[in-house]
């Protein structure tokens, strides 16, 4: 560190606080403050309206490992990274590599495309999709009629085999164009001296993708990884607006289940407990996947 | 066909196939805007018989999209305003100013970046409820204010860390203090990332759903997305009126997007790879 965060001659040292002081306030008013207090509450059982609080413990804790709903929610967030993480990496890989050697005239459009559902509220991404999956009018079934596949046709949504595939595949097509626009652009960064060089010692497609462009890539891949596996963890707005969890448990996320305890069913000690293993969950995935990032590129200077 | 177009042609069906998967259901809807339920039915991709704006006009009013509407633009501008500023503040502390602590300080900024919002989701609303606050605007602006300055301060110290020191030096001899410093000579330099910044936390507070669906319970009050919500459970059976609805909800962020998408893409994929 050099001239940088050192007080000016006659200056005070604790100068930065006075700029850092109303953020770290409010900072810790509405967000470090409320964390410790959901970790409080959580060792209660509290119906969140009347005046007595009783310590349990870790009972709240405990029994949720015996508890078929966070079982069921949890197992869903899982299965949910399929769709949100590890089908659009693949995707965005497999686009990566078919674009390797020359830059693609008229990109720009494509990539403002691609990237288009990342800014949009995920509630109406709910109502699109709800509307293409209508069993009755929707776009899916009516194709699927239109073509004589009459046989496939679902009430998607509200069927207990196919809601969970059908909401996470929504996901898959909210993430995949995020994981293409960020794997081309680390694409930008890789010479491509090593592509020409490799294909003059004989080295097909398959071999650049593997030992040139996977590398290249590896904090991009990193980024995708973190970013796309705590959507699929922390996934509330469309369950609540696609389906609500139903039919029955069948697309019950832990999202979801936080809310429905906490603010339905008033049961804010035990979705307290849930909104700690989340977080925990959460912030211990993306410190992990971060380390071990940074362990690869330290290794490969 | 020239050799450079038989590479091409491959890559270009591929991405034009990409991309009609993501702009399908989207035309879709912002056709229906236009359409009535039967043509919808009839036809979900074809262009509208009469581009009618009636279902508009339904959703506006008698869905109440206006005051939805008027709630979001103010929650969303205060959200923005304040936490742009306080964040180039405290990023300038961080970048900038001695400030003892700083390492330790920097972690924990970091995790209001990363945690959900069911992390505090539940004792703010217990506290709002507690000081009557819920129904309230600040019940809505002040818990997303204090999430958008975890990202806002890691994001703009990192532009003041890269400052060009020279800049600062020689106006610190000219006599200038470290207030006039910010706003003379680094604000005007920081306009890509302050800009990066506002549309960012534009697009997060417009979106914002869980926090404004706790916090308020009466209908004058709800935000475009929880507006949405519950139109769609009420108004089922009628696509044309909710597509109206959820393109209301859409277009801002998405005209935002279009102009000013160089900001949104690096801020994205930079925020990421930062954070």
């Amino acid at each position: 560190m050099d001239i940088k965060n050192r007080a000016y001659p006659g200056e005070s040292k604790w100068k930065g606080w006075v700029y850092l002081l109303p953020v770290f306030l409010v900072y810790f008013v509405f967000t470090l403050l409320p964390i410790l207090e959901t970790v409080r509450s959580s060792f209660y059982q509290w119906d969140g309206i009347s005046k007595s609080k009783t310590w349990i413990g870790l009972e709240n804790y405990t029994s949720l490992f015996s508890d078929s709903l966070f079982l069921k929610a949890f197992s869903n967030n899982l299965i949910f990274i399929l769709f949100y993480s590890i089908i659009p990496i693949l995707l965005g890989l497999l686009l990566a590599s078919l674009l390797t050697r020359q830059s693609i005239p008229g990109f720009n459009f494509f990539r403002t495309v691609l990237f288009l559902p990342q800014v949009i509220s995920m509630v109406v991404v709910g109502v699109v999709w709800r509307w293409m999956f209508n069993p009755t009018s929707g776009p899916i079934n009516l194709f699927l009629s239109a073509v004589g596949l009459e046989q496939f046709k679902q009430a998607w949504l509200g069927s207990f085999q196919w809601a969970l595939p059908a909401v996470g595949s929504i996901g898959t097509w909210v993430q995949y164009g995020f994981c293409m626009v960020l794997f081309l652009a680390g694409m930008q960064r890789i010479s491509q001296e090593y592509y020409e060089a490799s294909s003059l010692d004989g080295a097909n497609s398959f071999n650049q993708f593997i030992h040139i462009t996977i590398p290249g890539l590896r904090s991009e891949i990193g980024v995708a990884l973190i970013t796309t596996t705590i959507a699929a963890l922390r996934v509330f707005d469309l369950v609540y607006t696609t389906t609500r969890g139903g039919p029955g448990e069948s697309t019950l996320v832990t999202g979801f289940l936080i809310y429905r305890s906490a603010f339905l069913n008033n049961k804010m000690g035990y979705a307290a407990a849930l909104a700690t293993v989340l977080t925990v969950i959460i912030l211990s995935l993306s410190l992990l996947i971060r380390r071990y990032m940074s362990e690869r590129s330290e290794t490969s200077k | 066909m020239t050799l450079r177009w038989q590479k091409l042609l491959p890559r270009y069906v591929l991405l034009t196939l990409f991309m009609l998967v993501v702009l399908i259901p989207i035309w879709g809807l912002l056709m229906s805007t236009f359409k009535t339920d039967t043509e919808i039915i009839t036809s979900p991709f074809g262009l509208p018989e009469s581009l009618s704006l009636d279902n508009f006009r339904a959703a506006w009013s008698m869905g109440k999209f206006n005051i939805f509407f008027k709630n979001s633009v103010i929650v969303t501008s205060v959200v923005v305003i304040s936490s742009v500023f306080l964040s180039t503040l405290s990023g300038y502390a961080f970048g900038q100013l001695p400030l003892p602590g700083r390492k330790l300080l920097f972690p924990l900024m970091l995790i209001g970046y990363m945690v959900p919002f069911e992390a505090v989701i539940i004792p703010l609303y217990n506290w709002m409820n507690f000081l009557g606050l819920r129904n309230t605007y600040w019940a809505m602006i002040l818990p997303q204010i204090g999430l958008s300055v975890s990202f806002g301060t890691l994001w703009m110290s990192s532009f003041f860390e890269n400052a060009p020191q020279e800049l600062i030096d020689a106006a610190t001899i000219d006599g200038c203090n470290r207030w006039k410093a910010l706003w003379l000579i680094l604000w005007p330099l920081a306009k890509p990332a302050t800009t990066t910044l506002v549309v960012l936390i534009f697009m997060w507070t417009w979106n914002e759903f869980l926090l404004a669906l706790v916090m308020v319970q009466t209908e004058a009050m709800r935000t475009l997305p929880v507006g949405l919500a519950f139109f769609q459970g009420k108004y089922t059976s009628s696509l044309s009126l909710m597509a109206a609805g959820a393109i209301i909800v859409a277009l801002p962020t998405i005209l935002i997007y279009i102009l000013f998408q160089r900001f949104f893409i690096r801020g994205m994929l930079g925020g990421a790879i930062k954070g």
